[in-house]
């Protein structure tokens, strides 16, 4: 069962991080990401992780990919125009970027033996119960300092973004 | 008994002067520079009379050395600053503190109109101190300092006025040439420290004693040799006498002081004091002797035909130093050293003299504009008539004694030099006595009514005049030395230092023929100059060649101009400034930066502004650190 | 239920290549998007690559600590998506386009 659900929820993530990657028009690819997210949030639960799968659809997907869609719907963004196709893209980039997966794949395979399966259920310290309490015993700091950073960005957000967009 | 005091004394005046003497009113810059020199004069009296010197007795026996204070110290080699006192130093001592003091207060009236007045008494007080340093030192690197320092101020003086381009040429060219003279020199301090280990003397005239005297060559035979190439730079032998004569363009207190009773005898103290060295070297004392005859005769001629008063004396200087070294290199030290006491007597006595008549014409140096000025200036004349008679050696005066006693030491060690030493002695009593008559005698040939046209003398008289006392005492006074300075038996002082030569029974003639020359010389100069004048241009004329090669002082400044100067000068700008300066090192630095330039534009392609390409290098960079990540040890 | 043609168990080493393969996808539309918006989300979705893979450690060391990372990394990416956007109309309002080639005044 876990494997069939797997399955799944990899096929959607990827599909909809493929569709993200060719789609033309930007709000096509915000749409994509929020589906990315959700099959992430459903991954994360297989995994017994509870807390952040739920962390992830309230906050990645309910409020930032809100954001984004607000943004672009803000801007106009239209569908992009068709670009030259410079060759540093395909003979360039293309192999750059297949380089870069298989090293990264195979040193990901060489940690895990593969023997070492996730059965739904077995992790059961992703409770909130658990995520609070180390949040808030081994890492208090942390906690203290993004609550810093928040203030920051959301000061930036207001000073860049102040006058009015005509 | 505070040895240092002698020439700390000096140096405090140059101090004081040196700092606040622009501030300070004439009469004090007097005090403050004649005083220290009167200072010094004193203790240096009270410090011999300490040591016995001036009791009955056998003072001095041994040298008497103050230690102050450990200046190197680097394995074998160690030098102390000490100051030593024997019976050369004695008569050193006495010589430059009381000559020098004579002179000081002499300059007090010379430079009295003169601008840059207390800078003048400054130097003329660090000459003191140097000279004292080079007198007092007990080993050859202190005696060092002094001989620099006496440089070093010979040219700062030589260059006193130095708005005035011959001048500065002059002081430059002092230094330059002594310069050479101090590389031999130095090379061989570097000799005796290696071969004997030590620079003190008395460690090395103890070690050079055991020696084997050498016949030809050998280590102290070069050492002789670079000692003498030394002298022959700061005491004006051939070939390096050349910067004496252009020395002249200093003030004439200068010319006194510097250059006829201390600075160039110090050539002579060094080889007297390292006498031990050269007495095992048969070679090089013969050297020394050939050098100092060769450069008495020598200047002796060019001296004969020159026109102006002062280098007269300058080239008459030559000869007598030429005279010094002929009795040490005889073996005859006790009587060089004897010659350097009288010579700086009458010597300064002339050059001062004629400073007097110098200020008497409002800065009229050329002898054809000169006569008659015995009416004129009487102190001066009759002071310079003792000085005359001193250098002609003519007998009781003090000359005498001391040229006889060289001239027959020559004659011991090689007859022919005694007749040459002769023959210049009467050249000698000839040019001298020339200046002389030209100058006191016969009618005056200068302007009259221009007064102070050459901007120097404002006394406001339109005829030439005596000096002031402060000048014409100190005249006096050497005049008195001069002529009674031969009772000082500087030989038989110095007798357990030197060794005197042993004079040959029936050999008194020579003092006869020597005398015989000077007077000779005289009765040729009044004939010439007073009876006959027209006889001196006649024979010029006949004889215009030789004529016109000793008045040319035989063109050796041409032909070291042209064999060692312009090439050094070509070849520096040339070769070392175009090519070298201009090219290798400023090609190097321009070219580092050219490269660097080099570098930065190729490194400037990858900043190329787009985002996208900063991307692929972003992900380009993570391919690699990963892998080397992987490489290194896996993920753990 | 009938069998299926893979093992009902799966490997942990999958998620970790899912994980790398929705990386890669992030660096692709990071290379080749012109689109500034459409780059940025690119970067979230790298974001989320990486918090998979938090995950996944944290099962296997069966410690909560990577649920805590994964946590922060998204408060992080919150706050970069914001000012990032605000930077973005910014840039829209002086440059009028969103093409990332146009963006280029550093360019020599």
């Amino acid at each position: 069962m876990d494997a069939l659900l797997f399955m799944i929820f990899a096929a959607i993530a990827v599909v909809c991080g493929i569709s993200l990657v060719l789609q033309t028009h930007p709000i096509s690819s915000a749409l994509s990401l929020v589906g990315v997210m959700g099959a992430l949030a459903a991954l994360y639960l297989l995994l017994g992780g509870e807390f952040i799968a739920a962390a992830q659809l309230i906050v990645y997907a309910g409020a930032i990919m809100v954001l984004f869609v607000f943004v672009i719907m803000l801007l106009n963004a239209g569908t992009e125009h068709k670009s030259r196709k410079s060759p540093w893209a395909k003979y360039g980039g293309i192999p750059l970027l297949v380089a870069f997966l298989g090293v990264v794949a195979y040193l990901l395979g060489n940690t895990m033996p593969a023997a070492e399966a996730v059965r739904f259920g077995e992790f059961t310290h992703g409770t909130a119960l658990d995520i609070g309490r180390a949040l808030f015993t081994t890492y208090l700091l942390p906690f203290e300092v993004t609550s810093v950073l928040i203030l920051i960005a959301i000061l930036g957000a207001i000073v860049l973004a102040r006058k009015e967009i005509d | 008994m505070q040895l240092w005091l002698i020439p700390i004394l000096p140096l405090a005046g140059f101090v004081l002067n040196g700092v606040l003497g622009r501030r300070l009113s004439k009469s004090a810059v007097n005090a403050i520079a004649a005083g220290s020199v009167l200072l010094s004069f004193l203790w240096v009296l009270k410090t011999l009379s300490a040591l016995s010197v001036f009791g009955g007795g056998n003072p001095l026996e041994t040298p008497y050395v103050e230690h102050y204070y450990t200046w190197i110290q680097s394995g074998l080699l160690n030098i102390s600053i000490d100051f030593a006192v024997d019976r050369l130093t004695a008569v050193m001592l006495l010589i430059v503190t009381g000559v020098g003091f004579l002179i000081h207060v002499y300059a007090v009236g010379y430079m009295a109109h003169e601008g840059g007045y207390y800078r003048f008494f400054a130097y003329l007080n660090l000459f003191m101190f140097f000279m004292l340093v080079l007198v007092l030192g007990a080993n050859f690197l202190l005696l060092f300092v002094g001989w620099e320092g006496v440089g070093l101020c010979s040219y700062l003086l030589i260059g006193f006025y130095f708005h005035e381009k011959f001048a500065t040429d002059a002081g430059n060219k002092a230094f330059i040439v002594n310069r050479i003279g101090d590389f031999g020199f130095s090379l061989a301090v570097f000799l005796i420290a290696k071969q004997f280990g030590s620079l003190d003397f008395a460690t090395v005239f103890g070690q050079v004693k055991d020696l084997p005297v050498e016949a030809t060559a050998g280590v102290i035979t070069a050492i002789s040799l670079l000692l003498l190439l030394g002298a022959t730079g700061k005491s004006a032998q051939i070939p390096l006498y050349v910067w004496l004569p252009d020395a002249m363009a200093g003030p004439t207190p200068v010319s006194a002081l510097i250059h006829a009773a201390t600075m160039v005898t110090a050539g002579v103290y060094m080889i007297a004091r390292s006498s031990q060295i050269f007495l095992h070297s048969a070679f090089a004392l013969d050297i020394v002797a050939l050098v100092g005859l060769t450069t008495a005769f020598f200047a002796a001629t060019i001296g004969l035909a020159q026109n102006d008063i002062k280098k007269v004396f300058a080239y008459s200087t030559v000869s007598q130093l030429g005279y010094m070294f002929l009795g040490l290199g005889t073996g005859a030290f006790s009587a060089g050293i004897f010659h350097l006491m009288t010579h700086a007597f009458f010597k300064a006595l002339l050059f001062l003299g004629a400073g007097s008549v110098i200020h008497a014409l409002s800065g009229e140096q050329d002898l054809r504009k000169m006569g008659g000025l015995r009416n004129y200036t009487p102190i001066t004349f009759w002071t310079l008539m003792c000085a005359g008679v001193a250098i002609a050696g003519v007998p009781p005066f003090s000359g005498f004694y001391s040229k006889d006693a060289i001239l027959s030491a020559a004659y011991q060690h090689a007859p022919w030099m005694y007749w040459v030493g002769v023959f210049t002695a009467g050249m000698t009593a000839f040019y001298v006595f020339r200046a002389l008559f030209l100058c006191f005698f016969g009618e005056y040939r200068g302007q009259h009514a221009e007064h102070g046209e050459h901007g120097r003398d404002e006394h406001g008289q339109s005829q030439p005049h005596e000096s002031p006392p402060v000048m014409w005492i100190p005249l006096a006074i050497l005049a008195v030395l001069s002529l009674a300075g031969g009772y000082i038996n500087i030989p038989r002082w110095l007798e357990p230092m030197f060794k005197p030569v042993e004079e040959a029974p029936g050999t008194e003639w020579t003092v006869y023929v020597s005398v015989a020359a000077g007077l000779i010389g005289i009765a040729l100069a009044y004939l010439f100059y007073i009876v006959a004048p027209g006889l001196p241009e006649s024979i010029a004329r006949t004889f215009s060649g030789p004529y016109r090669w000793i008045y040319n002082k035989y063109f050796v400044d041409e032909f070291y101009d042209s064999t060692v100067v312009n090439p050094v000068v070509d070849g520096s700008r040339t070769l070392l400034w175009r090519t070298v300066d201009a090219r290798v090192i400023d090609g190097a630095v321009n070219g580092i930066g050219k490269d660097a330039r080099g570098i930065g534009g190729f490194l400037k392609l990858a900043q190329s502004g787009s985002i996208r390409s900063y991307a692929a290098w972003v992900v380009l960079g993570s391919i690699l650190v990963i892998a080397f990540i992987g490489l290194m040890g896996g993920a753990r | 239920m009938p069998p299926l043609p893979f093992p009902p168990t799966v490997p942990l080493s999958w998620y970790l290549i899912l994980s790398a393969i929705l990386f890669t996808l992030g660096v692709a539309g990071f290379l080749f998007r012109r689109n500034i918006i459409t780059v940025f989300m690119s970067i979230e979705l790298m974001l989320n690559a990486v918090n998979l893979s938090f995950i996944t450690f944290s099962y296997k060391l069966k410690q909560v600590d990577g649920h805590i990372f994964s946590f922060f990394v998204m408060v992080v990416a919150a706050a970069e998506a914001a000012v990032g956007l605000a930077i973005i109309l910014t840039v829209f309002k002086n440059r009028q386009t969103l093409e990332i080639d146009e963006l280029s005044s550093l360019k020599n």
